[in-house]
């Protein structure tokens, strides 16, 4: 069994990069390929599965290989299976199957029949990443490529507006998630002293070792993970998101939002349990979580007037209660709960369009349905309870106050950094860092312990700039990748390491900061570019939007470049007692993403700017 | 219409205007084709594609690099493309043929419309649609929901802005975010003036601030202006005025920028100090408008000059069948629509004996209608007749059969928690039949529920007459004969009757389709002509009515039956009604003629498939014909078929006008004898129903495949129902009126070329007559033709005359079988003849 273990995330890893080269035009070759890896994986599945259940469902654990090791630091991947692996595996596949076979047809003569179907199966590869992760990093590249796939599907209809100004605003969530993810493996590092693997939390004497001396620790390890969760699986507050994900063709929303891509903060629950399981203050969190969600929410899907926001808030409500499951401890029924709500959702999402015909048929013979009232309550309260739903409780502008709003707000404070300033300023400035830290023991003490902090926080600073930029496409392009390097002049003050750890993890961002640069300056001497509105180029230029796109990927340390491995490697070296560091560098981190997505949705994707073809209303 | 900048501000005149420029579609279970250029069709053709592409920024016409490459596909010919340059540009030709083949022009300018309200976000950086849309549509969608929401908008009876009035005063939480809005809600009388007046300033730009602010989501705007036109038309009763949206909109600007700006902001006339562009003022034609003219004029007459060629080389035919034909005889009415094309002209190849005609599919006959069970009365006639007549039916099974998956309690916390866990499973088998073994179900919008065939229908009315919510129920004896008469007049068939007349309507079906009422009967409001077709048929079999036929000198003998049906246009299966009744001896013709018709769908799905990319026409027809049925019922098919796409013709005359050629399911087909109306009466009331109801097809086709963005529904594949009545992408968006790309994508975006069969004088005559049907064709919204039924020379409707035309093309190819043809592409196909149609 355990030699097979790989094959469930190398079929459609293949599979995705053989779909890459596949003629554009040529659907049946295309659909065909598909189908035959979902099918390939099913066989797989049932095969596999079956002679692990009849070895009695044994947890197997491998570790596969070894990507990066230095003293005190390995970054393995790592595959893991067990009951909540297989479920997921056997829900996964069977939904992919069913899915991608009712995409063929559906999809038929739509432009952008090949990039949805690769990236289905690039999503189906981080899912089967992620659910047969054996340790927290493996699951991190999975959670990765699921979170630029949904980007990618939302945006499908990249030359409309609501679906890149949404596939911004979840990949802004998602960010949230990845950070909170980041800043858990962080913390772990501190705690075990080594990359730790999921099978090794099932010892409980060690974990209860652990935990018993680093308490604070445990509950921040925890905390983070929750954070994660909860943004991945649409939980309060960031409920909003899952809705207005529904912007691709139905099907896409049908299998990452009605089912897989929704339920992975379930998974990562279930999965990490072990480590909190004694963590009440945890289990506490979590139920209250999900307790608060699934009232809110189902109020929410009560008044939803449009057939797959109905399904949506109905969904989020169901994963609520899983949590409530999770926190009570009562896994085999959160497992079974997930799967039966994933097939539902499915479902009713692929049949959402049949609801005009059966509905208006319904109430034909048999008369307006009475609706709910709420009753229970008095009417007062009633019409506040209906308004608030109506209004999602402001959600979604929560998350744009809470979230936009300060980023900008401090990103427009920055208006005195102009670029002449940042060139004549912000550069000296490194350089003269990069010298201090060439004689750092002449620095006094106080003077060393700050300047992480300092150096950080200007990156950020930088970054900042970058997101509110509305001119000077490439400056702000810089400005990003300039907050790396001042990120790692931070954490090189911070403790004594090699060389080599700075120069992995800028060596890809490095790379990917060049590329887009030679990008945008080949683009800006045909078209004029700013940052102040969609351009929509993606339908002229569509080869250099790809290769914008993973420059963009890179420089955000996704895992195609071994800055990926770096990022975690820097981070490890922030001190456990540093809350302030990691948090500068983390936020740092955050706005990073969302400064270089905004820059590829502002150039490339949106309404285009050429009038010569018919394009869609703004509100369309 | 009058649209100068004036310092006063009609409130009724400005609403007025803004309601004729939105688009003017009906919720989707009432969808009726219409021109979606409505609001300009007081204007000649192309100069309202140029006012409507500067105004609204609409696409109008394919672009010169569509129209460069037919040219170069040969799709527009290259004779035809002289001809037209020699008519219209005389010694230019020349040049304006380099002109058209190479000359590059500008990209379009920017539309007028939203230039005055964008000034927000430049003066004041506030994006107000961001803001103020989402909220807005979630609210008009709660208040407008047909049967989505569990939870419905409460107090809703009172009207809109006393409902929101209502909510306001009675909860704790508010709509708005700022006292300023919501106290304009509470404590005043919201007249639009001082809204306006807060916002814009300077009354000059109220009129033009509204249009900017209604048409940046002319979908929302436009369904709620057909509501407030049409309230019955929502089976939940709502009543919304586009004004009351308005006020709301306007308070909701206020709130958005009172939230942003504070309270010191100004209204938008202070920030203008370069007035934005007249909206309606007058667009002159330039050398890319005319470019674009001539092209659209060669593509056209490209096909157009072919059926016309067609029409001449035609081999006479006699008037009526020859005798001593094989097989069994029998005449048969359908619809004019585009669709019976094919299958009448199968059902004539396979029984040579038979007659097809052709008329508006609700068969004469206007009418309520209501199902066994039904608690409403469904229209089953063109949209502008208003009936005073009800036809029920009696004695129908069941049809209200359930999905689980539709419950309201899945989506409940508790409800969901156990739905999911037991029928959550149940879906994953059930997914796994509908991918790999499509089958109709509950889900399914099938034409034959329309009516029970088991069932009876009430046609005939009590002595007297009982009136039903002020509907007569039934037709007297001397109605039904009105009504027979008049059909069979108009289609000429009064004489010869065979032993067996069929009257077949027709319906669609499909599954996942929020645009399901769209593939039916246009002619019957979106509805299945069976109640019609079946109803005709009960009202000409009545001997009282045949007795007061005879005595207005129309005989029908006794041996003659009138059978209904109805052609499923989807599956291409045909029903027949009231079988049971066939006088003795007519049963074994019936059968005969049954497995015919059996024969011609086969052939019919066969010829359809071949737009199906995905089915392989070369097997053979039952093989075909089983994959057809199948889109019918496939969760997964966008295109279960493809409707009125490539419409381009409408013939109305005798079958034996264009009897012989193969127009690939191209055109209307409107049967007509010009000598059984000499005086033309018959014909201004054919003329009366096809030009706007065929125009109206045609012209929504037309226009929704040049700009499927804005004037169609763009692709329906992220579509999501809301609330019953429309479709938007995604949760926030605006709704899509139009047609979705998948219904259009194969259609030619070409007018319709109407051609009569009459006297040109006659035809001149009743035009003047009847000016607003002639303005259809004056204005060139239709092209029309004349053909001398006794010399078949053609005559060409030009500024008020009809010129002799002569066909460019000179031979047409004879096609001995088609069978090959259709397997050889999926493209539109020239004009052919067929051989020897007759046998």
């Amino acid at each position: 069994m355990t030699a097979f273990l790989p094959v469930f995330v190398l079929i459609p890893a293949i599979g995705f990069c053989i779909s890459l080269i596949l003629p554009r035009h040529h659907e049946r070759l295309i659909a065909g390929l598909t189908f035959a890896v979902v099918t390939l994986q099913l066989l797989a599945v049932v095969i596999l599965g079956s002679v692990w259940l009849y070895q009695g469902h044994p947890v197997t654990d491998i570790k596969e290989i070894v990507l990066y090791r230095t003293a005190g630091y390995e970054f393995f991947i790592d595959l893991y299976v067990d009951r909540i692996t297989m479920v997921y595996l056997v829900v996964g596949t069977i939904l992919a199957f069913l899915v991608i076979r009712y995409s063929h047809h559906y999809l038929h003569r739509e432009r952008g029949y090949k990039r949805f179907f690769y990236t289905i199966l690039f999503f189906f590869t981080g899912y089967n990443l992620t659910i047969c992760a054996g340790n927290l990093e493996t699951l991190f590249i999975g959670w990765e490529i699921l979170g630029v796939s949904s980007f990618l599907l939302i945006a499908f209809y990249r030359n409309r507006y609501l679906p890149v100004k949404h596939a911004v605003k979840v990949f802004s969530i998602y960010r949230i998630g990845d950070v909170g993810i980041l800043l858990a493996m962080w913390m772990s590092h501190h705690l075990w002293h080594e990359n730790i693997t999921f099978q090794q939390l099932l010892n409980y004497e060690r974990v209860h070792e652990h935990l018993a001396q680093h308490s604070w620790t445990g509950t921040f390890i925890s905390l983070m993970l929750l954070l994660a969760a909860a943004a991945k699986s649409a939980q309060l507050p960031f409920s909003s998101w899952l809705p207005r994900a529904m912007e691709g063709p139905t099907p896409s929303s049908a299998i990452f939002y009605g089912s897989l891509s929704v339920h992975i903060g379930v998974f990562l629950m279930l999965r990490t349990f072990p480590f909190w399981e004694h963590q009440h203050i945890m289990r506490v969190a979590t139920g209250l979580l999900g307790l608060t969600t699934a009232l809110v929410t189902t109020g929410i899907a009560r008044v939803q007037t449009s057939a797959k926001s109905q399904i949506a808030y109905a969904s989020i409500a169901q994963i609520g209660l899983m949590f409530i499951e999770i926190a009570l401890g009562w896994r085999h029924i959160a497992l079974f709960h997930f799967a039966g709500n994933a097939f539902l959702r499915t479902y009713q999402l692929l049949i959402s369009p049949s609801i005009v015909s059966y509905r208006i048929r319904e109430q034909f013979y048999e008369g307006p349905q009475p609706g709910y009232t709420a009753a229970f309550l008095p009417p007062r309260l009633r019409l506040t309870l209906y308004i608030l739903s109506l209004k999602e409780w402001n959600l979604d502008s929560l998350m744009y106050r809470l979230l936009w709003n300060p980023l900008k707000w401090a990103g427009n404070r920055l208006n005195f950094l102009t670029h002449d300033r940042v060139l004549t300023i912000v550069i000296p400035a490194y350089l003269l860092g990069v010298a201090s830290r060439w004689y750092e023991a002449w620095l006094p003490g106080w003077l060393r312990q700050g300047l992480p902090v300092l150096f950080a926080a200007i990156g950020l600073m930088l970054v900042l700039k970058s997101f509110t930029a509305r001119h000077k496409v490439r400056m702000s392009w810089l400005l990003i990748l300039m907050n790396h390097y001042w990120i790692a002049l931070a954490i090189s003050f911070n403790e004594y390491f090699e060389m080599e750890h700075t120069l992995l993890y800028l060596s890809g961002i490095t790379l990917a900061g060049l590329t887009g640069y030679l990008c945008l300056a080949w683009l800006n001497r045909r078209e004029s570019l700013d940052l102040a509105r969609f351009h929509g180029h993606i339908y002229e230029y569509a080869p250099a939007a790809m290769i914008f796109l993973l420059a963009c990927l890179g420089i955000t340390g996704f895992p195609i470049t071994p800055s990926c491995i770096g990022e975690d490697l820097i981070l490890s070296h922030i001190h456990e007692d540093q809350l302030l560091l990691a948090g500068v560098v983390a936020l740092g981190l955050i706005v990073d993403g969302l400064a270089a997505i905004r820059i590829y949705a502002r150039i490339f994707m949106g309404p285009h700017i050429k009038t010569y073809h018919p394009s869609a209303y703004r509100s369309a | 219409m009058h649209h100068v900048v004036s310092s006063s501000f009609d409130e009724h005149q400005v609403l007025h205007d803004l309601k004729h420029y939105l688009p003017s579609q009906a919720p989707l279970k009432d969808f009726i084709h219409h021109n979606s250029l409505h609001a300009f069709d007081d204007q000649p053709f192309f100069e309202a594609l140029r006012h409507a592409s500067a105004i609204f920024g609409y696409k109008t016409s394919l672009s010169l690099e569509e129209y460069r490459s037919l040219y170069h596909q040969g799709r527009i010919s290259d004779d035809i493309l002289l001809h037209v340059l020699t008519r219209e540009a005389g010694e230019q030709a020349g040049e304006w043929r380099t002109r058209l083949l190479s000359t590059p022009y500008d990209d379009p300018a920017p539309p007028r419309i939203g230039a005055l309200r964008a000034r927000w976000k430049q003066h004041a950086a506030v994006d107000l649609d961001a803001v103020v849309h989402p909220l807005l549509f979630r609210v008009v969608c709660s208040y407008l929901d047909q049967g989505i929401a569990i939870w419905r908008f409460p107090v809703a009876e009172q009207g809109f802005l006393e409902a929101l009035r209502t909510l306001e005063r009675s909860s704790m939480s508010s709509l708005f975010q700022t006292r300023r809005a919501r106290s304009l809600l509470m404590n005043s009388a919201c007249h639009l003036p001082d809204l306006l007046g807060i916002l814009v300033g300077d009354r000059v730009w109220y009129e033009r601030y509204l249009f900017d602010q209604q048409f940046a989501h002319q979908g929302w705007s436009g369904l709620i202006s057909a509501i407030e036109d049409h309230p019955e038309t929502l089976l939940i009763p709502r009543p919304l005025s586009l004004h009351d949206l308005v006020v709301f909109e306007c308070l909701l600007e206020i709130d958005a920028l009172e939230s942003a700006l504070g309270h010191s902001w100004e209204p938008l006339s202070a920030h203008l100090r370069t007035p934005p562009e007249g909206l309606f003022a007058p667009v002159l034609p330039d050398e890319k408008s005319e470019a674009l003219r001539l092209w659209q004029l060669s593509f056209e007459w490209s096909y157009f000059d072919q059926v016309l060629a067609g029409l001449r080389q035609l081999p006479p035919l006699p008037p009526s069948q020859p005798t001593g034909v094989s097989g069994p005889r029998f005449q048969a009415l359908f619809c004019i629509d585009d669709r019976e094309c094919s299958f009448r002209r199968y059902l004539e190849q396979l029984a040579p004996a038979c007659e097809t005609f052709g008329t508006p599919g609700f068969f004469g006959i206007e009418t309520y209608y209501q199902p066994d069970g039904g608690k409403f009365y469904t229209k089953v006639c063109p949209a502008p007749v208003t009936p005073r007549h009800l036809i029920y039916e009696t004695g129908a099974g069941t049809r209200n059969d359930r999905d689980p998956h539709f419950t309201r309690h899945a989506h409940t916390a508790h409800g969901g928690w156990l739905i999911s866990q037991t029928l959550g499973y149940w879906s994953a088998l059930k997914l796994f039949w509908q991918v790999f073994m499509p089958g109709a179900g509950p889900t399914t919008a099938s034409a034959l529920r329309h009516m029970d065939h088991t069932a009876q229908l009430v046609v005939k009315s009590d002595e007297p007459p009982t009136i039903q919510d002020g509907l007569q129920v039934g037709f007297t004896v001397a109605e039904m004969a009105d009504r027979v008469e008049k059909v069979l007049r108009s289609i000429g068939l009064v004489r010869d009757f065979a032993p067996l007349v069929y009257v077949v309507g027709h319906g669609a079906s499909s599954v996942n389709n929020p645009h399901y009422a769209a593939y039916d009967c246009g002619a019957c409001s979106g509805r299945a002509g069976s109640v019609n077709a079946r109803a005709f048929a009960i009202m000409a079999n009545t001997p009282a009515v045949r007795h007061m036929l005879h005595a207005r000198g129309l005989v029908i003998p006794e041996e003659t039956w009138f059978v209904g049906g109805l052609r499923d246009t989807t599956r291409d299966d045909v029903v027949f009604y009231d079988t049971h009744t066939l006088p003795g001896g007519l049963d074994t013709l019936h059968a005969e003629i049954n497995l015919l018709f059996e024969q011609a769908l086969d052939l019919n799905a066969k010829e359809r498939s071949r737009r199906f990319e995905m089915v392989n026409t070369a097997r053979s027809a039952g093989k075909v014909h089983q994959q057809v049925r199948l889109r019918s019922v496939s969760i997964f098919e966008p295109r279960p078929e493809l409707n009125h796409a490539t419409n381009a013709l409408c013939i109305i005359g005798r079958r034996s006008l264009s009897r012989g050629l193969f127009l690939d399911r191209r055109s209307f087909l409107n049967s007509y004898d010009y000598q059984q109306d000499p005086d033309g009466i018959y014909l201004a009331g054919i003329l009366q129903a096809a030009a706007p109801v065929c125009g109206g097809i045609n012209l929504e086709y037309y226009f929704s495949r040049v700009d499927n963005e804005k004037l169609g529904a763009g692709s329906k594949l992220p579509h999501n129902v809301m609330g019953l009545i429309g479709v938007a992408n995604g949760i926030d968006g605006d709704l899509r009126p139009g047609l979705p790309v998948q219904m259009v994508e194969v259609h030619d975006p070409v007018r319709l070329l109407m051609i009569i069969e009459h006297q040109p004088e006659v035809v001149l005559a009743i035009l003047a007559q009847h000016p607003a049907t002639a303005a259809w064709f004056a204005l060139e919204w239709i092209l029309l033709v004349v053909a001398e039924p006794e010399t078949r020379s053609l005559y060409c409707y030009q500024s008020g005359q009809l010129v002799p035309y002569h066909p460019v093309t000179r031979h047409l190819e004879t096609i001995p079988d088609l069978a090959p043809l259709l397997a050889s592409r999926q493209e539109n196909f020239p004009v052919y003849l067929l051989h020897n149609p007759s046998l």
